[in-house]
């Protein structure tokens, strides 16, 4: 395996200066992702899965697809970004990479947001591309479609945002899966309520500005602010073992 | 000032204090709580329009009030823990935690029950009352946190960062019956306005909530001695403590 660039030793000189550094580890997470094709096609197949068990289980008429379409979509996004949560740290938790990280002159809470960003390319993004094929197969009509789409694409780096502080919290722990959805959920309800609740009031015809404007602000907040805890969180867990 | 403040991270300091504050926390909480919930319930005046059935009032006041600023005070706890490393702090959140997550779920089941014969139903999914089933949740989250982490300090740093990030949801508990159109009644007591009711009505519940607050007090201070005792256990002074009780 060729050394990554992130984490070549420099001398202070050379050093890559804080947006050359995260340049490089945001790459280099997108590099050992797409190393493991499978690790990235399960949280996407998770959320197919999920999505389809609706229709054979509660109801697969029409009136009632449609209108609950849209929750279903965001519940099923919302699991299947809590499973990969575990992900974003473990491995280089397990092979120290991650001390290196912390060790860096640059600030860990920048560092923290490439790596969080880069969560968010592999998981998030493809499921707000995947969203509008699911949402047709669920009866959504074009507005709520393209709402879901849309609040989907704020929504779900939120969702990466304050899922980094619970995997980085239970870095290292034992059954860390189940503990990480306990504090992880009621930190994401906020963002569910308001995403479900744009799409419908779209569906409504309601103006739906507001909304957006919210959960913009809540995106605001979450990456100006879940950084600093996910960073304070990983130097704990580094400390813990 | 700063001697006081170095003694109070002593837990050896800490169970003398509380063992002398204890009765009057007691006494006096069981006094207040007594007091408001019988005059309450039995002497208060009727509802022109709920009866009888908005005497759960004098319970679930207190429990709901107490149970949002349990939470606060564990995330200012939080914040000694992460600056000051205080040990006290983490023993006061291990200590509390349960004692908030009942006082919750007491809020939630008396709301459901004032709930049924006022608004026809046990349960909506209305915005103060979801707040309040997040904020259960938080504190379950909380709770096996400090569960799952054995290294003490660790554990008392981690559980702080979460409560430090779940104590958004606490603004929006307090505030969500005026940002959104709910069923659920604006606060009773406001500290700029006089409460809506006659003074028959808000003495007794300001007496509960008050006698509520100093009970949490005698209890928080009985659960922080038990984990003191625990903690401590190979120290000196716990086992000349246990040697002079006679085991």
């Amino acid at each position: 395996m060729p050394a990554d660039p992130a984490m070549v030793v420099r001398s202070p000189e050379d050093s890559p200066g804080t947006f050359g550094a995260m340049r490089s580890l945001f790459l280099r997470d997108l590099r050992v992702a797409f190393r493991q094709k499978q690790d990235l096609l399960n949280p996407l197949l998770f959320f197919i899965m999920v999505v389809s068990l609706f229709p054979l289980g509660v109801s697969p008429e029409v009136s009632f697809l449609s209108r609950a379409g849209s929750g279903i979509l965001w519940v099923a996004a919302l699991l299947s970004v809590l499973l990969s949560l575990d992900h974003l740290f473990r491995h280089d938790y397990d092979d120290g990479t991650l001390e290196q990280l912390v060790l860096q002159p640059q600030s860990l809470f920048l560092l923290v947001l490439a790596k969080t960003l880069a969560h968010w390319v592999v998981t998030g993004l493809p499921l707000v591309l995947l969203s509008p094929v699911l949402g047709v197969m669920v009866h959504l009509e074009g507005n709520s479609l393209g709402m879901l789409c849309l609040t989907l694409l704020i929504g779900t780096p939120v969702l990466s945002l304050i899922g980094s502080i619970g995997a980085a919290l239970t870095l290292g722990l034992r059954s860390a899966g189940v503990l990480l959805s306990l504090l992880i959920i009621p930190l994401y309800i906020p963002v569910l309520i308001f995403g479900t609740g744009t799409v419908a009031a779209a569906a409504e015809g309601a103006p739906v500005g507001a909304y957006i404007a919210l959960m913009g602000a809540f995106l605001v907040l979450a990456v100006t602010l879940a950084p600093f805890a996910t960073a304070a969180a990983l130097r704990i867990s580094l400390s813990n073992s | 000032m700063w001697r006081f403040f170095h003694k109070l991270g002593s837990p050896k300091w800490f169970y003398g204090i509380a063992l002398q504050l204890r009765p009057w926390l007691l006494w006096v909480g069981l006094a207040l709580l007594l007091g408001g919930v019988v005059w309450g319930l039995a002497f208060a005046p009727k509802d022109y329009l709920q009866g009888n059935s908005y005497r759960i009032i004098y319970i679930h006041v207190p429990a709901a009030l107490l149970a949002q600023s349990v939470y606060v005070m564990m995330a200012v706890a939080g914040v000694v823990t992460l600056v000051w490393r205080m040990k006290l702090a983490d023993l006061f959140v291990r200590a509390v935690a349960p004692v908030g997550a009942v006082l919750t779920f007491l809020a939630l089941f008396t709301g459901a029950v004032w709930g049924k014969p006022t608004w026809g139903t046990w349960w909506i999914w209305d915005a103060r009352l979801t707040s309040m089933l997040i904020l259960l949740f938080l504190y379950f989250g909380v709770i096996a946190l400090g569960a799952a982490i054995s290294d003490e300090k660790s554990s008392a740093r981690a559980v702080a960062v979460l409560l430090l990030v779940g104590v958004v949801n606490i603004p929006i508990i307090k505030y969500s019956v005026e940002w959104w159109n709910t069923l659920h009644q604006p606060a009773t007591f406001k500290l700029t306005e006089k409460p809506a009711m006659p003074a028959e009505m808000w003495v007794p519940l300001l007496l509960s909530v008050l006698g509520l607050y100093l009970i949490f007090g005698w209890l928080a201070c009985l659960r922080m001695q038990t984990e003191i005792l625990q903690r401590e256990r190979r120290t000196r002074w716990v086992k000349e403590l246990v040697k002079e009780a006679g085991y």
